[in-house]
């Protein structure tokens, strides 16, 4: 099974992969990263791994590896 | 098992692009292509000014920075000194088709086997949010405050109809507006290398990109913007493809 | 072995055989010679010509030729040259050497294609914005500027600068004979500041210097003072003539020293004591040539073919205040020798004013 890795200090809350997670898997923290970004975090139970996430990223947040 | 899906190696994360600014996504996809040929040490981009000049800090091939609109002159120079190498322009609104357009143009019609992307945002994003040739009839500008008047500044800019006037090799328009516009984006991108690989000439990439904070909007609408407006406007798909001729 | 060439074929012979393997350019009077050798020539050396659909896109080829560590040459005349500005700005901001040629017509705007030496201030004082020098190298001659192309190949690499040669359209147009170098080959990857791509090191930037490689801002501005103080130091040329006895030295450069040269023989002759100093740099100006100033000697005379005088206020700065200094600008005409010795006889009677 894969893993989502999510880099949380690149991301700039955008919302877009929010937007496109065919499983609202996808939602902004609780937490402000290193630029003051409420990072991106992911509910693993609903996550499916597509991918989708890591290829609408503008910012190369997510990775998907081998756990 | 299925390939890792990781960070391209070319890019740099240091990232100064705004939230949700198409540009990093087409950075991304510029290094993938690259990395998936084994070109990205070959690769050497040239670009000019605007939000564009950054990609030369988030893609780290080697790169060299034109004049304001001379990006595919000087991709030219690049082209005949390194014969070797994988070069591409980057360039936005005014770098393509204002102030570049006859640099722009004349690249394709001498087929410069080159690979060209046009990010079109309908802004100058850079300098502030100035209208663009590509900026759409009744679009609020900083030079537009009431909103852009065709009859007297022009119709919405067509690069890649001109372009695909001239003998080139690859035209195609594609745009950011989900995942299944980016997979397409980054195909056509391949593509455009691929012609390049194949010394097939010149293949030009314009893709519809948003820029929320010229937009004025939140990134998610920005995206869907290029869905319900943009793209009425500025038709997606393929223009030229020599191959098929 | 020695041959008669036009000067403008000579140059860029002198450029191929130099090992520059670039040329983009677009015709104009009184260069276009040089983008027609070209367009036949680089081809048998395996180089590249392409004929831009303007200036502007040429010199931008050559800028990025230049980035990839080849010996390049871009060239044109009047308004073409002004076009060449942006390109030779961001050569200078990015750091890479160059060679540019300027065969000067006379006159603003359009102008006229009769030679001139109206260009001065553009040359040599910038027609690009920001801070930045040139090196200019000024021949006299088809053969000093043949053998000024290496030189300035040269020199443009050691500082990372580009070169300007300036002549006017009469060496451009004449035949001289020349003796030509052997041919030389360039390695373009000689330097580690070329681009090839990055071949598994890191990226290569070739931008403006103070946007990207200087991130502490003391450094730009010290690595650019630096630059420019020893060419200041190193770099000055000029040829003195019959200087050492003589009451009134002319000041003359390019095609314009020529005629005076014959002008000094014959005033000699007739007793005046005349000399001249001759600036082959316009970029440094050879100030140390007017270091010493002997007590007998009663001012400068600056000539140039240009309406206003624009190389006497370079004249007036190396002098200093010590002499006065006399602005013959003859538009765009080449005095004859009997006008030289007029313009004698009323400095030496009080007639004419110093600047």
């Amino acid at each position: 099974m894969k893993k989502l890795v999510i880099y949380k200090n690149r991301c700039k809350a955008c919302g877009f992969c929010i937007d496109q997670c065919p499983k609202d898997a996808l939602s902004l923290g609780d937490e402000y990263n290193a630029s003051g970004y409420a990072a991106v975090v992911v509910d693993d139970d609903l996550c499916i791994r597509c991918g989708t996430c890591y290829r609408v990223c503008p910012d190369s947040v997510f990775e998907l590896v081998e756990e | 098992m299925a390939k890792d899906l990781l960070t391209p190696k070319l890019i740099s994360e240091a990232n100064r692009f705004c939230p949700g600014c198409g540009h990093g996504l087409i950075a991304k996809m510029i290094a993938q292509v690259l990395e998936e040929r084994g070109v990205e040490d070959k690769a050497i981009q040239v670009y000019a000014v605007g939000c564009s000049c950054l990609i030369s800090t988030v893609v780290r091939a080697d790169s060299i920075q034109a004049q304001h609109g001379r990006a595919p002159a000087v991709a030219s120079g690049v082209r005949r000194a390194r014969p070797d190498a994988v070069v591409y322009t980057y360039q936005g609104d005014g770098d393509a088709a204002a102030i570049g357009l006859s640099e722009s143009l004349y690249a394709a019609y001498r087929n410069e086997n080159f690979t060209a992307i046009f990010v079109n945002n309908g802004v100058f994003g850079m300098t502030g949010g100035q209208m663009a040739p590509t900026t759409l009839e009744g679009q609020k500008t900083a030079t537009s405050i009431y909103g852009r008047n065709t009859a007297l500044t022009g119709q919405p800019f067509k690069l890649a109809e001109l372009v695909a006037q001239m003998p080139v090799a690859y035209v195609e328009r594609c745009s950011l507006t989900d995942a299944k516009h980016i997979a397409q984006t980054k195909r056509a991108i391949g593509k455009a290398f691929d012609n390049q690989l194949a010394g097939k000439g010149y293949s030009f990439v314009e893709i519809l990109s948003p820029c929320p904070t010229n937009w004025n909007m939140e990134p998610v609408k920005a995206y869907k913007r290029l869905a319900d407006v943009v793209s009425g406007e500025y038709k997606l798909g393929v223009l030229v493809d020599s191959e098929e001729e | 072995m020695r041959r008669m060439m036009k000067g403008n074929d000579a140059v860029s012979e002198a450029a191929i055989r130099a090992g520059c393997r670039f040329f983009s350019g677009y015709p104009i009077t009184p260069q276009s010679e040089i983008v027609e050798y070209m367009s036949w020539r680089m081809d048998e050396v395996g180089g590249s010509f392409v004929q831009s659909e303007s200036e502007l896109s040429g010199i931008s080829m050559v800028y990025g030729a230049a980035a990839c560590g080849l010996r390049v040459l871009g060239s044109s005349s009047g308004p073409g040259f002004d076009l060449l500005q942006e390109g030779i700005g961001y050569i200078v901001s990015a750091e890479l050497p160059a060679l540019i040629v300027d065969v000067v017509r006379y006159g603003n705007g359009l102008g006229e294609i009769v030679p001139g030496q109206s260009d001065y201030w553009q040359v040599v004082k910038n027609g690009a914005h920001g801070d930045y020098h040139c090196l200019v190298y000024a021949p006299a001659s088809i053969q000093e500027a043949v053998d000024l192309v290496s030189v300035a190949y040269e020199k443009s690499e050691y500082y990372r600068n580009p070169a300007i040669m300036m002549y006017d359209g009469a060496i451009g147009q004449m035949m001289e004979p020349v003796v030509l170098p052997e041919m030389k080959e360039h390695d373009p990857d000689q330097f580690d500041w070329a681009m090839k791509g990055r071949g598994g090191e890191p990226q290569k930037q070739i931008t403006s210097a103070c946007y990207y490689k200087h991130p502490v801002p003391q450094n730009y501005v010290d690595n650019l003072r630096n630059k420019y103080a020893e060419m200041e130091k190193n770099e000055q040329r000029w040829e003195s003539y019959m200087d050492e006895d003589a009451e009134l030295i002319f000041v003359a450069y390019g095609i314009m020293s020529r005629s005076c040269r014959e002008a000094i023989n014959e005033a000699r002759k007739q007793g005046y004591k005349v000399g001249m100093i001759r600036p082959i740099s316009l970029y440094p100006y050879p100030v140390k040539a007017f270091e010493s100033l002997s007590d007998n000697l009663k001012g400068f005379i600056s000539v140039e073919m240009s309406a206003l005088g624009q190389m006497v206020e370079d004249v007036r700065l190396a002098v200093n205040g010590r002499k006065p200094v006399y602005n013959y600008a003859t538009g765009k005409m080449i005095p004859d020798t009997d006008e030289f010795i007029s313009y004698i006889k009323n400095v030496l009677e009080g007639k004419e004013e110093s600047v």
